[in-house]
C-alpha cells in the first residue's frame, strides 16, 4: 500500500467522522490562532515603537551628558551632569571634524510654568537653534518657526507644542497671543504639528520651544551647558561613522583617555527601539508561552481522540488486518489521520489568525503584524503535534491482533 | 469423493496444539489436530461452542499462530510466521467471509470489495475492474455503488463473498456465514458457495448448524480440541 492510498484512507476516515474531527482540531485551531495573534501583537507593538522613534528623525544621533565624577569621587547618573556645552555642539557642527553630521541642534530644557491669561500650565521649556525643526523632522501646524536673527537677538518669541497650545488657549488660535514664563512675556509665533508620540513619559507635543539665548535670559542661566545635542546624519549608513567621529571628538575635547570613562553617551535609533520594545517583548513572550501551552493541550486532545478512535474502530482495524494490512500499514494509517487532523487544525488556525489580525486592531487599537516565520512555524508545529501525539495511538492500533479486533463487539 | 480426497492438498495440519495462558491457568483449546484439505474441496467444520472450533478457524485463517505443530498452506509453512508475513499470506491465500459481514459502512460495495487488492498493491484502475467483476459474479453487478446500509443482509454477505473472491485466494474461509441471515438469505449465500465450489474453489466453512454443514462435501466434527469424526457427506440423504 503506497502513501497515496494511506493518505486517501486517512482522509476518508477523518471525513467519515466530521464532527469529531472538527472538535479534535479545535484545540490546535485555538492554539495556532493564538500563537499567530500574540506573535503578531508583539511584532505590531514593536513596529509601532519603531515608527514612533523613527518619527523623531530618521538619521538621528542623540548625545546626552553622561555621569560625571566630582572631586570627592561621587558619580552622578547618566544625564545628571552638565558636561555637554554649546561649544561641544558647535564643534560637532564643524564639517571638517564630523563630516558625516549634516545638522546639529543643541537643546537646553527646564520644566517651567507657562501662563496665558489666567491659565497656568507647567511644561518643558526648551532653548535650541533654528536647525531643531529639521533635525527633529517636525512641522508647524500654524504660524512660523523662529528666524536666525531672532535666535541671535534673543527675541521674546516662543513656539508651542500642540498639546501645550490647546491646554493654554483651549481651541483659540495661539499665534499672536502672549504667554508669560518666569515673569518674561513672549509672543507665540507658531504651533507644532502633533508628533503623535511620546517617549520615556514626556510628550513630544507638550513643550515650549524658543531660541537658546531667549531661554538663557528667561532662566537667568549663565552656564553654557546643554541637556541634549541632536545630530542629524546624511543617511542611516553613515550613522556609525558619525557616532565614531562624535565619540572621538568629545573624548578629546573633554580630555578623557578611555571611552569607558566618557562623561556623555550617544544613542542611536536602534538602541532606543530596543529599550522601548523590551517591555513589550516580555509581554509577548509571556503570551506566546500561554499560546504554546494551549497548543500542547490541543495536541494531547488529538492523542486522546485518536486513542478513542482506535478503540471505537477496533473491528475495522481487525478487518483490515484480516484482509492483509500489515501492522505497519495500520500504524501509518492512524499516524496519517492524526497528521491530517493536526495539519488541518493548523491551517484553520492560521486562517482565523489572519482574519483576527485584521479585526483585532479595530477593537483594541493595537497594530497586529502577521509574521511569515510565525505562520510557517505554526504550520510546522501543528503537523509535528499531529505526528507526535499520533504515534502512541497508531502503535496501539498496529499492535492489535486481528482476532481480538474482529471479535470485539 | 475419493478422487477429490487424493488430490493435491492445499491445507496440511499436523499435531496442531493451541494453549492459552491466563495468569496461572492454562487452557488447551486444540490438543493435536491432524487433517488435510485437498484443492477444490468443500469442508465444513462443526462443533459446539467451546469445542476449539473458533481457535481452529483462527489458525486456518492465519489470524493466530499455533502453539505447536505445523501448518502448510498452499505449500508454505505458516505456523511460525511473523504477524507481517501472516498478513501477506492472508491477503494472497485466504478469502474471509464473516458472520457479521464486516463491511465498511461508509464505503460503496465496490470499494469494500477492492480493499484486499489495495493491501496487495494492485493499481487503482485494475482494482475497480476486478472488484466489479467479483460483484457481478455474486449477482450484484447492478449494486456496485451502493453502500452496505442500502443493501439487504443477504446482499451484504454477497458483497463479503465478492471481497473474499477478488484476490483469487487458495481458500475461502467462511466463519458462520449464515449466522446473521434469515432462511431465504441463508439459501442464497449457501447457493453461492455451492456455485463457487462447482467452479473449483476450496471452501472451509465453520458452522454449528447441521443443515448448513450438509451442503459441504465433507464434515469435520471437533470436540474438546480434537477432531472426532471426519465423514464425507452423502448428498440427498442428510439434507
Amino acid at each position: 500500500m503506497n502513501w497515496r492510498e494511506t493518505l486517501r484512507t486517512a482522509f476518508e476516515a477523518v471525513h467519515a467522522h466530521r464532527m469529531r474531527s472538527i472538535l479534535t482540531m479545535l484545540g490546535i485551531v485555538i492554539g495556532i490562532a493564538s500563537v499567530i495573534l500574540t506573535v503578531g501583537f508583539g511584532q505590531g507593538a514593536r513596529q509601532e515603537v519603531q515608527d514612533e522613534i523613527n518619527s523623531l528623525g530618521s538619521n538621528l544621533l542623540i548625545v546626552s551628558p553622561g555621569s560625571s565624577t566630582d572631586d570627592s569621587g561621587t558619580r552622578g547618573g547618566f544625564g545628571s551632569a552638565t558636561t555637554l556645552t554649546l561649544a561641544d555642539a558647535n564643534a560637532i557642527a564643524d564639517s571638517d571634524v564630523v563630516p558625516d553630521a549634516v545638522s546639529v541642534a543643541p537643546v537646553t530644557s527646564t520644566s517651567l510654568s507657562v501662563v496665558a491669561g489666567d491659565t497656568n500650565w507647567t511644561t518643558t521649556v526648551m532653548g535650541t537653534t533654528t536647525s531643531w525643526l529639521d533635525v527633529r523632522t517636525r512641522t508647524l501646524a500654524s504660524g512660523r518657526w523662529f528666524t536666525d536673527s531672532e535666535a541671535e537677538n534673543g527675541s521674546k518669541v516662543v513656539v508651542l507644542g500642540s498639546d501645550t497650545a490647546s491646554e493654554l488657549f483651549s481651541g483659540q488660535s495661539p499665534v499672536g497671543q502672549t504667554v508669560t514664563i518666569n515673569g518674561t512675556t513672549l509672543t507665540v509665533i507658531g504651533v507644532l504639528d502633533s508628533s503623535g508620540s511620546s517617549s520615556s513619559g514626556t510628550s513630544e507635543d507638550d513643550m515650549a520651544v524658543m531660541p537658546l539665548s531667549t531661554e538663557a535670559a528667561l532662566t537667568g542661566s549663565t552656564s553654557s551647558a546643554v541637556s541634549t545635542i541632536y545630530v542629524e546624519c546624511a543617511d542611516a549608513d553613515v550613522l556609525s561613522a558619525a557616532y565614531q567621529e562624535i565619540d572621538t571628538l568629545l573624548l578629546t575635547r573633554h580630555d578623557i583617555a578611555s571611552g569607558d570613562d566618557a562623561d556623555f553617551s550617544i544613542a542611536t535609533q536602534d538602541s532606543l527601539v530596543d529599550t522601548a520594545s523590551s517591555t513589550n517583548e516580555t509581554l509577548s513572550v509571556l503570551l506566546t508561552g500561554v499560546a504554546a501551552i494551549s497548543l500542547l493541550v490541543g495536541g494531547i486532545g488529538v492523542m486522546n481522540i485518536m486513542l478513542v478512535s482506535v478503540t471505537e474502530r477496533i473491528r475495522e482495524i481487525g478487518l483490515r488486518k484480516a484482509l492483509g494490512a500489515t501492522p505497519r500499514v495500520i500504524g501509518q494509517q492512524f499516524l496519517a489521520e492524526a497528521s491530517i487532523l493536526g495539519l488541518a487544525g493548523g491551517l484553520i488556525g492560521i486562517g482565523i489568525g489572519v482574519i483576527g489580525s485584521w479585526i483585532l486592531p479595530l477593537i483594541i487599537d493595537q497594530p497586529v503584524t502577521l509574521s511569515f516565520l510565525a505562520t510557517a512555524g505554526a504550520l510546522g508545529v501543528s503537523l509535528a503535534l499531529g505526528v507526535g501525539f499520533g504515534v502512541y495511538p497508531a502503535s496501539r492500533a498496529a499492535r492489535l491482533t486481528p482476532i481480538d479486533a474482529l471479535r470485539s463487539e | 469423493m475419493t478422487e477429490v480426497r487424493t488430490a493435491k492438498p492445499i491445507i496440511e495440519l499436523e499435531g496442531i496444539r493451541k494453549t492459552y495462558t491466563s495468569g496461572s491457568i492454562t487452557f488447551e483449546a486444540l490438543r493435536g489436530v491432524d487433517t488435510s484439505v485437498a484443492e477444490g474441496e468443500y469442508v465444513a467444520v462443526i462443533g459446539p461452542s467451546g469445542s476449539g472450533k473458533s481457535t481452529l478457524m483462527n489458525i486456518l485463517g492465519c489470524l493466530d499462530n499455533p502453539t505447536e505443530g505445523s501448518y502448510v498452506l498452499a505449500g508454505e509453512d505458516v505456523a511460525s510466521m511473523t504477524e507481517t508475513q501472516l498478513a501477506e499470506v492472508r491477503n494472497k491465500r485466504i478469502g474471509f467471509v464473516f458472520q457479521q459481514f464486516h463491511l465498511l459502512a461508509a464505503q460503496s460495495a465496490w470499494r469494500n470489495v477492492e480493499l484486499p487488492l489495495v493491501y496487495a498493491g494492485v493499481p487503482k484502475a485494475e482494482r475497480k475492474e476486478r472488484a466489479i467483476a467479483a460483484l457481478t459474479k455474486v449477482g450484484l453487478g447492478e449494486r456496485v455503488e451502493n453502500k452496505p446500509g442500502e443493501l439487504s443482509g443477504g446482499q451484504q454477505q454477497r458483497v463479503a463473498v465478492a471481497r473474499a473472491l477478488v484476490t483469487e485466494p487458495a481458500m475461502i474461509l467462511a466463519d458462520e456465514p449464515t449466522g446473521n441471515l434469515d432462511s431465504r438469505s441463508t439459501d442464497d449465500v449457501l447457493g453461492l458457495l455451492d456455485d463457487l465450489h462447482g467452479a473449483g474453489r476450496t471452501i472451509v466453512l465453520i458452522t454449528h448448524e447441521d443443515e448448513v454443514a450438509a451442503r459441504a462435501q465433507r464434515n469435520l466434527v471437533i470436540r474438546d480440541g480434537l477432531i472426532v469424526t471426519d465423514t464425507p457427506v452423502v448428498r440427498g440423504v442428510s439434507a
